[in-house]
């Protein structure tokens, strides 16, 4: 175990807050702006993916930036946790870029040099909060990322944009400037340090209702990883373009919420603290409940993106549940989801919005027998689908087969019960899309038989992140080796 | 080392020069005035800058080598005016001769347009109230303060009335309020003497602590307290504020709206800690938990004020009325977070405010008044402006690393270390409602409509108007720039500010006191 202190974290997270300087002056040559895009995102994952080997031999990277109160500095720390989470975005940002081309030069959008610019920034933030060190940097970059990813969300600007902008806010800032900032305080005040640890800081500091009370706070604070009552700004958020939809509110952001909670629970309350003090049915029975009620909110849904929406809230509660057992094994299954969730859920999400360039459909009822039209997309739906269910041969089963074992480990059977529920609820509400979209009578088909697939680019995309949620399934081991020495074991 | 560049007699006379240049060229200027106006702006700027230089090189000496006294004409205190430097008030002459140099820049273009045909008398009652603020600052004499106090208020006045129409009858209000509050402070001052014999503020901090318990004191401190929370316009006696600062011309706006207040604030902290002490304030009178009470009313309602007003300069006075609950009720939480953010947060909300003002100086400007209506597209007329405008709002919001992140987080410490949970909620009411209030702008900004408006049609996002962008003139933008970018380097290096100079500021032994 090895710390050297490396200006890497910090080229990683700020190429793409660089990038947006030349994308924002190449307005006018859009081939030249996407160039700028796609060599920051390669740059960018090029980058992550060389610091895997020093971290995979058991070591950190360091970095203090601002020491900018007593004792609190602005400060990154690159551990396996963090890695794997970095090589989730990263990599998933160069697929969404190409995607993003095809998808706004498809439908003409406005302001894309915006829209680009935007997104790199974005990008920044998501990097930087997996990078920090202690829990002033990560709620900077926490905050940084709800503001940036705004002009996106609100891309549209029209009506709709505009109130689905406003919920977005109102719930992410209000709960981080309600919760988080005071929590962050309170814990600074009783414990003196706000730097991730591997025990936890609170050991022997605190006990009791005030741990309650803080632990709380955060669970709810995070929105971003959407825990009911605090998940309704994820459907509002779904009026922004697909891609958005795509990279940040099925993995960047959302996943930043789970990614903060997950940190919490390890490294700032501790596994072990947790489990002493019987908190962790808290999270356990919150995260569940949620699970559950989205899953059936998200089987009355016409609306794809609404569908996936829904789905996604109950699927990050999967990995706040499954980290809350608190168990090795459950934690190691959360992390892992953490990647195995994303590239299958953006897969479906490329998919809602290669038929929406396609065919301009929006809605589940409306998309009968398009796998005749659209082969390969529908085909790749599926497969995202079997990754987000927990079927072979998808990524999902692996990550879901430990997340089930965490919760026999910690002894928990009710949690066993929330699993197969809802894995059973996610079937229900995911294979009839694929199912009606192949097996159709040709009077019920909407389409007609004649293959007419989205542009290229946003065709190779969807196929791939569909292909590596499968080789996931067989090669999972390069995130189960940074998660299980995120755990310890 | 900076004052090695100055001869030693320039470093030894610097405390003086600090407010002997401007009172100086106030006379020059409008001698200069007459002859003509163009010198006028070049001189006021110059000695805005010669000021800057000479507080600077005051800052670090105090910085090396401790509190600085200086005896005007070299009569020995208490019987002459002695001027005192510390940790507390070298910053604030820093603060106030920067943002006036700032303005002083700033106000080239739209003075011209708004008081056209008073320039030479704008420039020398600018300098006059800069003189004023700054002698309000360095001396160590009570009465003394009440003289330019009266110095800066009679300026103000002028400043603001300067611009005509509704202008008068705010600057009106503004002189009623103004000459109660400083009323209140000689009375107080007078007290003082009656039972001290003297006037250094040093001199009576030595003589009253035996008398602590006599009920002359008491009155003295609550007329000099009330004196002070009248000129920063403490919730209820607020009124005079929002007007004077909306229909003041935009140069005395964005020059009187971060400093008159935040004076008064560290008038406040210096008769607290240093005539009287934080023993007296908070063992003695035993109030500190019905201010920080009152304070908490004063965040609370400025924040709802401010929430209904349409007009962009009344809603900025009315965040100042907040702001300076934050800033009363971090003293007087009486302890140390508290005081810290209190202090930290006179440097960072005089910044903010003059980011705000500034910018919003720079929109008017172009629309020529100052309604919501004026916001519409202006993130592509303006994006420059818009950019430091966003800085400004993340740091009134509190978002780091802004500055006002930071004061933020040390006045909510304070508020938690002190048990004051309704101060705390306070705090984070009044940074939601910031949200509220800029996130509005900012829609209306981006989505080019106001929500109540129903005329027109909705424009299609893929039909959008063109809109070229129209900039205010550089010598707007350029200190506006400058004042935002600030903002993010004074939240970087708040450990310094607070290390080298704020924890000076804390009294001694106050971790027993209160508690």
């Amino acid at each position: 175990m090895q710390s050297t202190v490396s200006v890497m974290p910090l080229i990683v997270v700020l190429i793409s807050a660089l990038a947006a300087i030349p994308i924002s002056m190449s307005g006018r040559y859009p081939n030249l702006r996407e160039f700028w895009t796609l060599l920051a995102a390669s740059a960018k994952f090029l980058l992550v993916a060389s610091m895997v080997p020093w971290i995979l031999a058991g070591n950190t990277y360091e970095l203090t930036l601002f020491q900018v109160l007593p004792g609190l500095a602005i400060a990154f720390k690159v551990d396996a946790f963090g890695i794997l989470f970095a090589l989730v975005a990263s990599s998933l940002w160069i697929v969404t870029s190409a995607y993003s081309i095809g998808y706004m030069r498809g439908l003409k959008e406005h302001a894309q040099t915006r829209y680009f610019c935007f997104f790199a920034l974005s990008l920044s933030a998501t990097l930087g909060v997996a990078f920090a060190s202690n829990l002033l940097t990560l709620y900077i970059f926490y905050e940084f990322l709800s503001l940036s990813t705004y002009p996106l969300v609100t891309h549209h600007q029209d009506e709709e944009a505009r109130s689905g902008g406003r919920k977005y806010l109102t719930f992410l800032l209000g709960t981080s400037i309600g919760f988080v900032l005071p929590a962050m305080l309170i814990t600074y005040a009783m414990t003196g340090t706000l730097s991730f640890s591997g025990e936890g800081i609170f050991a022997d500091k605190a006990a009791g209702f005030p741990l309650w009370i803080l632990l709380l706070m955060f669970l709810f604070g995070f929105a971003k990883a959407g825990i009911m009552p605090f998940h309704s700004w994820l459907p509002a958020a779904m009026v922004a373009p697909t891609p958005v939809s795509a990279l940040l509110h099925a993995v960047a952001v959302v996943k930043v919420g789970v990614f903060c909670i997950v940190r919490i629970i390890t490294g700032v309350f501790g596994l072990d603290l947790l489990a002493a003090q019987n908190l962790n049915s808290i999270i356990v029975y919150i995260a569940g409940f949620t699970v559950i009620v989205a899953s059936l909110i998200a089987l009355s849904q016409d609306n794809l993106k609404r569908r996936l929406a829904f789905s996604t809230i109950g699927q990050l509660s999967y990995i706040v549940m499954a980290v809350g057992l608190t168990s090795g094994k459950g934690v190691i299954g959360g992390m892992v989801h953490i990647a195995m969730h994303a590239f299958g859920k953006i897969t479906l999400f490329f998919c809602a919005g290669a038929i929406f360039v396609a065919t301009g459909k929006k809605y589940v009822s409306e998309m009968v027998g398009i796998g005749k039209r659209m082969p390969i997309t529908m085909l790749a739906f599926f497969f995202g689908s079997l990754s987000v269910i927990g079927l072979p041969p998808g990524g999902g089963l692996i990550s879901k087969w430990y997340m089930v074992l965490g919760a026999l480990e910690a002894d928990k059977i009710p949690i066993l019960v929330f699993y197969l529920i809802s894995s059973l609820l996610n079937a229900a509400y995911f294979l009839p899309i694929a199912y009606k979209a192949f097996f159709c009578t040709p009077e019920e088909s909407m389409f007609e038989n004649k293959i007419d697939e989205a542009p290229l680019w946003c065709l190779v995309p969807l196929a791939v992140t569909a292909l590596c949620s499968i080789v996931l399934f067989f090669y999972p081991q390069p995130f189960f080796n940074l998660a299980k020495l995120a755990v310890g074991i | 080392m900076f004052f090695e560049l100055f001869p030693a007699s320039v470093v030894e006379q610097a405390p003086v020069l600090v407010v002997a240049i401007p009172l100086l060229s106030a006379l020059v200027i409008s001698i200069v005035g007459v002859v003509n106006q163009k010198y006028v702006l070049p001189l006021t700027i110059l000695s805005m800058a010669g000021s800057l230089i000479a507080s600077l090189i005051t800052l670090q000496r105090v910085i090396e080598h401790g509190p600085i006294s200086y005896h005007l004409g070299s009569w020995i205190p208490p019987i002459g005016i002695e001027y005192f430097v510390d940790h507390l008030n070298a910053p604030v002459l820093v603060l106030i001769a920067a943002v006036s140099f700032l303005t002083a820049i700033y106000s080239k273009d739209v003075i011209r347009s708004e008081v056209p045909d008073k320039i030479p008398s704008y420039y020398v009652i600018y300098t006059l109230l800069v003189t004023g603020l700054l002698g309000i600052t360095i001396t160590g004499d009570a009465f003394n303060l009440y003289v330019l106090l009266e110095v800066a208020a009679l300026a103000a006045y002028g400043l603001i009335a300067l611009r005509g129409g509704r202008a008068y009858m705010a600057t009106f209000n503004y002189i009623i309020m103004g000459t109660i509050g400083a009323g209140f402070y000689l009375l107080g001052v007078g007290y003082l003497f009656i039972k001290t014999g003297s006037l250094n503020m040093l001199d009576i901090g030595q003589i009253l602590p035996a008398i602590y318990s006599g009920n002359a004191v008491l009155v003295a401190f609550i007329l000099v307290m009330l004196g002070m929370w009248i000129k920063m316009a403490f919730f209820p006696l607020h009124g005079w504020l929002p007007n004077a600062y909306t229909y003041a011309p935009t140069a005395t706006s964005c020059l009187v709206a971060p400093l008159m207040t935040k004076v008064s604030v560290y008038v406040m902290i210096r008769i607290m800690f240093t005539i009287f002490s934080a023993d007296f304030a908070f063992n003695v009178l035993k109030w500190h938990n019905i201010i920080v009470w009152w304070a908490v009313i004063a965040i609370v309602s400025g924040s709802l004020f401010a929430l209904a007003q349409r007009n962009l300069k009344k809603m900025l006075s009315y965040i100042i009325v907040s702001e300076i609950g934050y800033m009363v009720g971090g003293i007087w939480l009486a302890n140390r977070d508290g005081i810290t953010g209190a202090t930290y947060h006179i440097f960072s909300d005089a910044m903010m405010t003059l980011c705000l003002f500034m910018a919003v100086g720079c929109i008017c400007y172009k629309a020529k008044d100052c309604s919501f209506e004026n916001m519409r597209w202006v993130f592509r007329r303006m994006p420059v402006t818009m950019a430091a405008f966003i800085v400004g709002a993340f740091s009134m919001i509190g978002i780091p690393p802004t500055c006002g992140f930071f004061s933020k987080w040390f006045l909510l410490s304070g508020a938690i270390k002190a048990d004051h949970w309704g101060f705390a909620l306070a705090l984070i009411f009044s940074s939601l409602i910031n949200a509220v209030l800029f996130f509005r702008l900012f829609e209306i900004g981006y989505f080019g409509k106001l929500r109540e408006s129903k005329e027109g049609q909705e424009p299609s996002h893929h039909h959008q108007p063109k809109i070229s962008v129209k900039e205010a003139p550089l010598s707007m933008v350029v200190p506006l720039v400058v004042v935002a970018m600030s903002l993010i380097f004074l939240g970087l290096y708040t450990n310094e500010i607070v290390t080298n100079l704020i924890d000076f500021v804390i009294p001694k032994g106050l971790m027993d006191v209160g508690s």
